[in-house]
């Protein structure tokens, strides 16, 4: 990659162009008018950050500077095999708590792309978007709403969408009021080493194909890792392998936006699996999650579609799930969805809880087998189908018919330099 | 430098380089310097396209102002759009497309508002008279050039102070304070930075370059303001247009103001220019599945019963884009009523809502019949 091999000379260049256009702004001064204050603005590092993005060139990396640095607007980076780099995710931060202008704090449409070592804070919108681009680093970038859970909060902390070959390595995002860490209708990802806390959903993978999430943590989140599939999209995603996270007591009250996709995620939702194929469910850490450890479910009882209609192309029912060697703590002793709540004391009694796998039963009518929706190979695993699709009347907690290999997926191999 | 300055007509004959050759008095109009990628000039008057001269401002030798049937909103800003073709060269005909310019052209747009004491005016629309301007009435506050590269569009934002506009790449916020209809609020006026000029002009998201929008027959098609005649034609009877078709064979999109209009086109047009760089198949949101653009056929696409997708708290609490009949229950109707920084759409280039706008689309929607399952 580029942006690795190339020397880091952009910040002299970077300086030497802003003194220049600093002094032909100020040697303009011949035609009456006032400056209303930008050349105040021009001396921020706001201004010296966003000039060095605009007169980037391919190889540059651009360095923060330690410190809390003010943005007014969001930025924008149009130019392929840019680095910026921080000195920490604690110690460059820029906020945007002043925020005026801009749907994101930086965004960014291009490919070749590392960001690293620096934190983007209270961004009305999104803080890091990256919008189509491939070989995209992400690595110890920390994503925050200061007030924490906040309806008001922007959506997103790190969202790359329709990006290929992405790596995000040991991010922290935290009180976004849609997904933490976001990746949407992209294809090959890692997820690694990341801790999302306190968002609506913490990890989000949506229409993306082939990604692999673990050594993450997920927790406090109302729901903690989500593989959904949105209908009207040009990608519809499949192939995502869920492992040695931990994704523990994800119970904050769902502070999304009414009719968002993640405001129909209940509170206390470990893993939820929503209208996606080929998902791997392995050797993670589950528990603490009130209203279910896994949920599985059809496009049909998401409540982010139950009463609207669906793109007849769409496919709503979840295919291929493969779970094995999990460790389940305490979960669904209370569920966050009256019939979910109703089935738990009919079912298990006043003490009881849901089993770790909650699946709407909702199935292709031109499948026949069971096992092709959902596999099952946890030792110590319980299951209920709760047959949402007939009013939640014959709920089944066998497993046995559920009790299957599916092969496994490959590894995500990532296209890019160490 | 990549070209020589002279006058377009002037340079087609022996005459007229007679009177290039003695050109000089400041009475005479700016002759037009064009640039290359390493050389912009700090000040716009270097590019001799338009210069304030007292309390007028002058176009240069061979800029040709022009409007379009539906304008972009700019926080109510009038528009000075004019275009610059090199000697004895023109712009090609498409028929859905922008027009395809020869190196060396310049497309130019001037934000200005009609001021009344210390405030500026939200306006409707000026006549086009550029000889009529009264400077000491107006505000000028950014130029926009687009210039022709060997490699494609460049954009390059110039921020008016006194009397020259200067380059900012980076952009600027003018505080100032706008009356409108019925009250004086205050206006952080943005100017965009250069990147953000492709978060517009990149309608083909995925190759990243910059495309004129406006420059379009179907937003063409029309009169310049005052002057008989329609553009298209005008443009192609002085040679700068070439390939133009029959009239009936040119697209036309309606204003959307036009009150005697049919209302879903009315509708439509503002979509297009406001919505359709960003929200076609191949923009930068294509992403949330809505097309807004003018070719789009499908109902679903255009947002009718189609839930968000990454919308966030852009959904205003509402279930789709469209509900037919329910202007109050679309997330359209919404988008453009906020002022939100983070919901608001466009997200670049407004700050206040286009009332007259949203209560189009209101309108429209309202009658729209049908209703999401």
């Amino acid at each position: 990659m580029r942006a690795n091999t190339m020397p880091s000379k952009s910040i002299a260049r970077n300086a030497s162009t802003l003194s220049c256009l600093l002094l032909l702004v100020a040697g303009c001064g011949d035609g009456g008018g006032s400056s209303d204050g930008s050349a105040a603005a021009a001396r921020s590092y706001e201004e010296e950050f966003r000039l060095a993005l605009e007169t980037a060139v391919p190889g540059d990396v651009i360095e923060v500077p330690r410190g809390t640095h003010a943005f007014t607007r969001s930025v924008t980076l149009n130019t392929d095999g840019i680095t910026i780099r921080g000195s920490g995710m604690n110690d460059s931060v820029l906020s945007f708590a002043g925020q005026i202008a801009g749907a994101e704090g930086l965004l960014v449409n291009a490919s070749d792309f590392t960001i690293e070592d620096l934190a983007i804070e209270d961004t009305v919108g999104d803080a890091l978007k990256i919008n189509e681009g491939r070989n995209i680093v992400i690595r110890r970038v920390r994503t925050e709403w200061t007030n924490g859970p906040d309806a008001e909060n922007g959506a997103y902390g790190v969202y790359p969408v329709q990006t290929e070959n992405v790596l995000i390595d040991g991010a922290v995002a935290i009180a976004a009021s849609d997904a933490g860490i976001y990746v949407g209708q992209s294809r090959n990802v890692v997820v690694k080493n990341s801790r999302a806390e306190y968002n609506v959903a913490g990890i989000e993978i949506e229409n993306t194909i082939h990604a692999d999430v673990f050594d993450n943590v997920a927790r406090n989140n109302t729901g903690g890792i989500l593989v959904f599939n949105m209908p009207d999209l040009p990608q519809l995603g499949h192939s995502t392998r869920v492992f040695d996270n931990e994704i523990t007591g994800n119970n904050t009250a769902n502070f999304g936006a009414p009719g968002s996709a993640v405001a129909g995620v209940p509170a206390g939702t470990g893993i939820i699996i929503n209208s996606n194929d080929k998902v791997e469910i392995f050797n993670n850490r589950i528990g603490d999650n009130k209203t279910a450890n896994v949920l599985i479910s059809s496009a049909f009882s998401a409540a982010y579609s139950a009463d609207r209609e669906t793109a007849s192309e769409f496919d709503p029912y979840p295919e291929a799930i493969y779970i094995y060697d999990n460790t389940f703590g305490p979960g669904g002793t209370a569920p966050d969805r009256e019939e979910l709540e109703a089935l738990r004391q009919a079912m298990f009694g006043a003490d009881g809880s849901l089993p770790d796998i909650v699946w709407d039963g909702i199935v292709n009518p031109d499948l026949d087998n069971p096992a092709q929706v959902i596999c099952v190979e946890d030792d110590d695993a319980t299951f209920v189908n709760v047959d949402a699709g007939n009013g939640y009347q014959n709920p089944d907690t066998d497993i046995d018919a559920h009790t299957c290999r599916l092969p496994k997926l490959v590894e995500v191999e990532l296209a890019l330099a160490p | 430098m990549i070209g020589a300055s002279s006058t377009r007509r002037a340079a087609h004959t022996f005459g007229g380089l007679i009177a290039l050759l003695l050109l000089s008095a400041c009475s005479d109009p700016p002759q037009v310097r064009l640039y290359g990628p390493d050389a912009y000039p700090e000040r716009l008057s270097a590019w001799g396209l338009l210069e304030r001269r007292g309390d007028a401002l002058v176009l240069g030798a061979g800029v040709e102002p022009y409007e379009i049937g539906t304008p972009l909103f700019s926080d109510y800003a009038l528009k000075l759009r004019t275009y610059y073709l090199p000697p004895g060269t023109a712009m090609r005909y498409r028929h859905a497309e922008s027009f395809d310019f020869p190196v060396g052209s310049v497309v130019s747009k001037t934000f200005f508002y009609p001021t009344r004491g210390g405030a500026v005016l939200a306006s409707s629309g000026w006549d086009g008279d550029v000889d009529g301007l009264d400077l000491d009435e107006q505000r000028l506050v950014e130029t926009r050039l687009l210039v022709r590269q060997t490699d494609g569009w460049d954009a390059l934002p110039y921020v008016w102070d006194g009397n020259d506009a200067y380059l900012r790449l980076t952009g600027d916020v003018r505080p100032m304070q706008i009356a409108l209809a019925d009250e004086m609020v205050p206006l952080a006026y943005v100017v965009p930075a250069r990147s953000e000029c492709a978060s517009c002009h990149a309608t083909d998201h995925t190759d990243g370059r910059l495309q004129l929008i406006g420059l379009k027959a179907r937003h063409l098609n029309r009169t310049y303001p005052g002057s008989p005649g329609n553009q298209l034609s005008l443009w192609a009877a002085r040679g700068d247009l070439t390939e133009l078709p029959l009239p009936a064979e040119v697209p036309r999109t309606v204003a959307w103001n036009d009150p005697n209009a049919d209302l879903a086109e009315r509708a439509r047009a503002y979509l297009d220019i406001n919505c359709g760089h960003c929200h076609n198949p191949a923009g930068a949101a294509d992403t949330s599945g809505l097309l807004l653009d003018a070719h789009t056929t499908s109902f679903r696409q255009l947002g009718f019963c189609k839930p968000p997708v990454a919308a966030g708290r852009g959904t205003g609490g509402r279930p789709y884009s469209i509900v037919p009949g329910e202007p109050d229950q679309s997330i359209l109707v919404f988008r453009l009523e906020t002022t939100d920084p983070a919901t608001r759409m466009p997200e670049t280039g407004r700050s206040l809502s286009h009332r007259e706008a949203v209560a189009l689309l209101r309108k429209w929607i309202a009658g729209l019949a049908g209703e999401c399952a």
